[in-house]
């Protein structure tokens, strides 16, 4: 049991991040908050619509896919696999819908059928062919977040002669390899992902808004109900398929609901739940980071732990309706109740 | 194939298979595997590995399907998921104990950390805004990220890295050991038996909770008791199927049997006969190749047999409702038909029976004649009527007749139920009475004939009159002209 816990060594989990290994540190927690904000946003309004397990089952189902499309594409083109993601995440909305409404089997029953078929599908493909191509079972379950800087390649040549004009970058030496300007190029999709989302949540932000909290109101208003129903999939399948390789399909689903419940626990006005959520997104991202490197376990998994251990705080602490204040002010009811003697 | 043929048939091949050469002690041994080779040997058991492997599949099928059912019909698969997932820390903690695959550490370790997830879901329900879906999210992923980060830190160790602790996230029936099943099996036992004792309460309490309550029974520690019994299904399937994919097994072999009984005994007993089936289908096809893990194929056969039940299922089945569906729009069509064959008969008076041409059936019914050929051609063969090639005239059977009539007397009926019991205008009592003609059953239809005789009416609102029981059993072509003939009463 004592072999569980390595000794803590304040050099080597905190300094040491950031110093000897700062190149592939930046990346990883780089990539760690890019999927937990684009994870996020746009969990915020999964948990706003009640729709916490499509979500749940979506990301399960991408898995069938991603293998799907490796084994046509033969080669891990980030084009087939959106595609191929895309798919899954349509005939997974499709088959839970034909299930409940043509037989009374019920909501609940119909996502779980579904995405474990499509997830154990995916698996089977994986286990039977897996060997031809560079996927298996552990990169689906907890993804390779670590190997991200590994596969850092260089930038075009005009972005590296504009950035050796910026001082900072320029001293910054984890940026560099000889001339060039290097970068993962999983991180780089990542980020796109995420802009691309909070993009689109601030331009359709009064749609989402309206749509999430009073389907009613947002009909009346003129707003295709169905249309913003299946864009919000389509984005929940984009954002799920981004972050499959740095987290796998099951921790998906953690850092879709983490920072969005955490934030919703902290306040009631959708922009600063948003805002806490890139906060929440960040934290859990550098915290993972170091909490992976002490434990020398799967850095995803940590960066998740770490996530919900922000979640516990907010839980406990919140100022509304937070355990410690609920329990402080029950008791302050209480000896307020008893008449002065 | 007959029992009485198979017998021989499967001995003979047993037999084959005990002359065969040696036999690998341990798969892993196994590098290079024939697919007949494992199949030979899965099916003569001559392995205590596949022996083992096939206890456990049947031991968790049972067991699963079982507690499966009553998380369907309590609505409460995705609590089976989190559940499934929920209980990976305590299954590396388990396997902390003593650095080994403990049966009892890691089963005792996964029931904690299962109901432990539970206790966080009502916790959160309870003391925050979180809706269900939320809470029961967050504890999936936080405690399957803890079960991660322990697992790949007990890979991280020196002897963790062969301790085998990754197959139990998909799941390897063939590591199963005597240990594992005897343990597997009294559990399931213990299932068994409590859901026994307890089935009439459990009964009450997933379908009328309200009701069980007001009889005074424990419905809060009814619904812990079940899902301390729901955790023993999951951990016990655990190492065959997998964290991941357990909650397969519990909710698809019950939803299959959902589709196919409205009882819950038979729906419990299916469920688990569906689960055995999907585990040993599994682990025999994961069998066949090497080193497969049996979680997905056991998922894959579940969801096989669901497919099945979705499709054929007599009642609910989607095959089977389109099927009934057709059959009765094509009853419908015919019932159409025979009706306005009577229309033609009443206008000219019921004279010169056997000359309805196909011309005026078509005309009455508004299409080409061809048409309505194909439709009295339909009539011919279900022994409704008959065409005269010669002369091109219709003749009804007795059957053909006496159900036409009795559309008649439907529609009639009807109408002159709307109109007079109902006191709706006789003008707006004919679509009405057009659709529910085919419906009217028999005691419906007694009923308001007792009403017409007592009113002493004969004719519908719209003075045409309403065929009586001696109508029908006259032969078609003979009806006394004297009967019917109202010449107000010409069709609309």
């Amino acid at each position: 049991m004592n072999t569980l816990l390595p000794a803590f060594d304040f050099q080597q989990v905190f300094i040491e991040p950031w110093t000897a290994n700062a190149a592939s540190s930046v990346w990883i927690v780089a990539m760690g908050f890019f999927v937990a904000t684009a994870c996020g946003l746009v969990g915020n309004y999964l948990i706003l619509r009640r729709m916490v397990l499509v979500g749940d089952a979506i990301s399960h189902s991408v898995l069938a896919g991603i293998a799907v499309a490796f084994l046509l594409s033969r080669s891990r083109s980030s084009g087939a696999m959106f595609v191929g993601a895309l798919v899954a995440g349509v005939i997974t909305t499709l088959l839970i819908e034909a299930i409940h409404k043509r037989t009374r089997v019920k909501q609940d029953s119909a996502i779980g059928i579904t995405f474990t078929t499509l997830f154990a599908f995916g698996v089977v493909l994986i286990s039977l062919y897996g060997g031809k191509v560079d996927l298996d079972q552990e990169c689906v379950l907890y993804g390779e977040i670590s190997n991200v800087p590994v596969m850092a390649a260089p930038l075009p040549a005009a972005l590296s002669r504009v950035a050796a004009q910026v001082p900072v970058l320029k001293d910054a030496g984890i940026f560099w390899r000889g001339a060039d300007l290097v970068a993962p190029p999983d991180v780089l999709r990542m980020a796109g992902v995420t802009l691309l989302v909070a993009l689109l949540i601030g331009v359709f932000y009064k749609e989402l808004l309206a749509s999430s909290f009073d389907p009613g109101l947002a009909f009346s208003l003129g707003i295709n109900a169905t249309v913003m129903h299946h864009a919000l999939m389509a984005a929940l399948s984009v954002v799920v398929v981004s972050a499959f390789e740095a987290v796998g399909a099951i921790l998906v689903i953690a850092m879709l609901i983490l920072p969005g419940a955490t934030s919703q626990l902290l306040s009631q006005r959708l922009p600063v739940i948003l805002g806490l959520t890139v906060l929440h997104a960040a934290l859990s991202a550098v915290l993972g980071l170091h909490l992976g490197t002490w434990l020398n376990c799967s850095i995803a998994g940590a960066m998740v732990v770490a996530g919900g251990g922000l979640f516990g705080l907010a839980w406990m602490f919140n100022t509304r309706d937070g355990i410690i204040c609920r329990w402080a002010r029950r008791s302050q009811q209480r000896s307020e109740a008893v008449p002065p003697a | 194939m007959r029992p009485r043929r198979a017998i021989p048939l499967l001995a003979a091949f047993i037999l084959l298979a005990c002359a065969d050469a040696a036999w690998a002690d341990r798969i892993g041994d196994l590098s290079q595997t024939d697919w007949r080779e494992q199949a030979k040997r899965f099916i003569t058991l001559r392995d205590p590995a596949v022996r083992y492997a096939l206890a456990g599949s049947v031991l968790l099928g049972m067991s699963c399907g079982l507690l499966g059912g009553f998380i369907v019909v309590r609505k409460m698969a995705l609590f089976g998921d989190m559940l499934s997932h929920a209980v990976l820390p305590g299954v590396a903690l388990g396997f902390l104990w003593n650095m080994s695959k403990d049966p009892v550490a890691i089963f005792v370790g996964a029931t904690l950390a299962g109901l432990l997830g539970a206790a966080a879901v009502t916790l959160l329900r309870r003391t925050t805004r979180l809706k269900e879906d939320t809470a029961l999210g967050i504890v999936l992923a936080l405690f399957f990220a803890v079960g991660i980060c322990m697992v790949t830190r007990i890979q991280s160790l020196p002897q963790g890295n062969k301790s085998g602790i990754d197959k139990f996230l998909f799941g390897q029936a063939a590591a199963l050991g005597a240990d594992d099943v005897r343990l597997m099996a009294i559990v399931t036992a213990l299932a068994v038996v409590l859901v026994c004792a307890f089935y009439k309460e459990l009964l009450l309490t997933s379908f009328d909770s309200a009701f069980a309550a007001s009889l005074r029974l424990p419905v809060a520690a009814l619904h812990y008791g079940l899902m301390l019994l729901l955790a023993f299904a999951v951990v016990v399937a655990l190492q065959a199927v997998g964290v991941v994919l357990v909650s397969a097994m519990l909710i698809t072999p019950a939803a299959a049997a959902y589709l196919l009984t409205d009882r819950l005994h038979r729906l419990l007993l299916y469920a688990m006969l569906f689960g055995v089936l999907a585990g040993v289908a599994g682990a025999f096809v994961s069998f066949l190749g090497n080193n497969l893990p049996t979680g997905p194929f056991m998922v894959l056969a579940a969801s096989t047999v669901f497919a099945l039940a979705f499709l054929f299922s007599p009642r609910h089945g989607v095959v089977m409702r389109w099927w009934r569906r057709r059959a009765q729009a094509q009853r419908i069509q015919r019932e159409n038909t025979l009706k306005a064959i009577y229309h033609v008969l009443e206008v000219r008076g019921f004279a010169h029976a056997h000359s309805v041409s196909l011309h005026e059936l078509a005309a009455r019914r508004q299409c080409a004649p061809d048409a309505a050929r194909d439709e009295v051609m339909v009539l011919a063969r279900h022994g409704l009527a008959r065409l005269q090639p010669s002369s091109g005239t219709i003749d009804l059977t007795q059957t053909g007749w006496q159900r036409a009539c009795e559309i008649v007397r439907n529609h009639r009926l009807w109408e002159w139920y709307l109109a007079h019991q109902v006191s709706i205008a006789p003008d707006h009592v004919h679509a009405d009475a057009e659709n529910i003609e085919h419906l009217l059953g028999e005691e419906m239809v007694c009923q308001i004939e007792h009403s017409l005789s007592g009113a002493g009416a004969t004719s519908d609102p719209h003075g045409r009159p309403i065929p009586s029981r001696a109508d029908m059993q006259r032969p078609f072509g003979t009806r006394a002209a004297a009967d019917v003939v109202d010449t107000k009463g010409r069709m609309p």
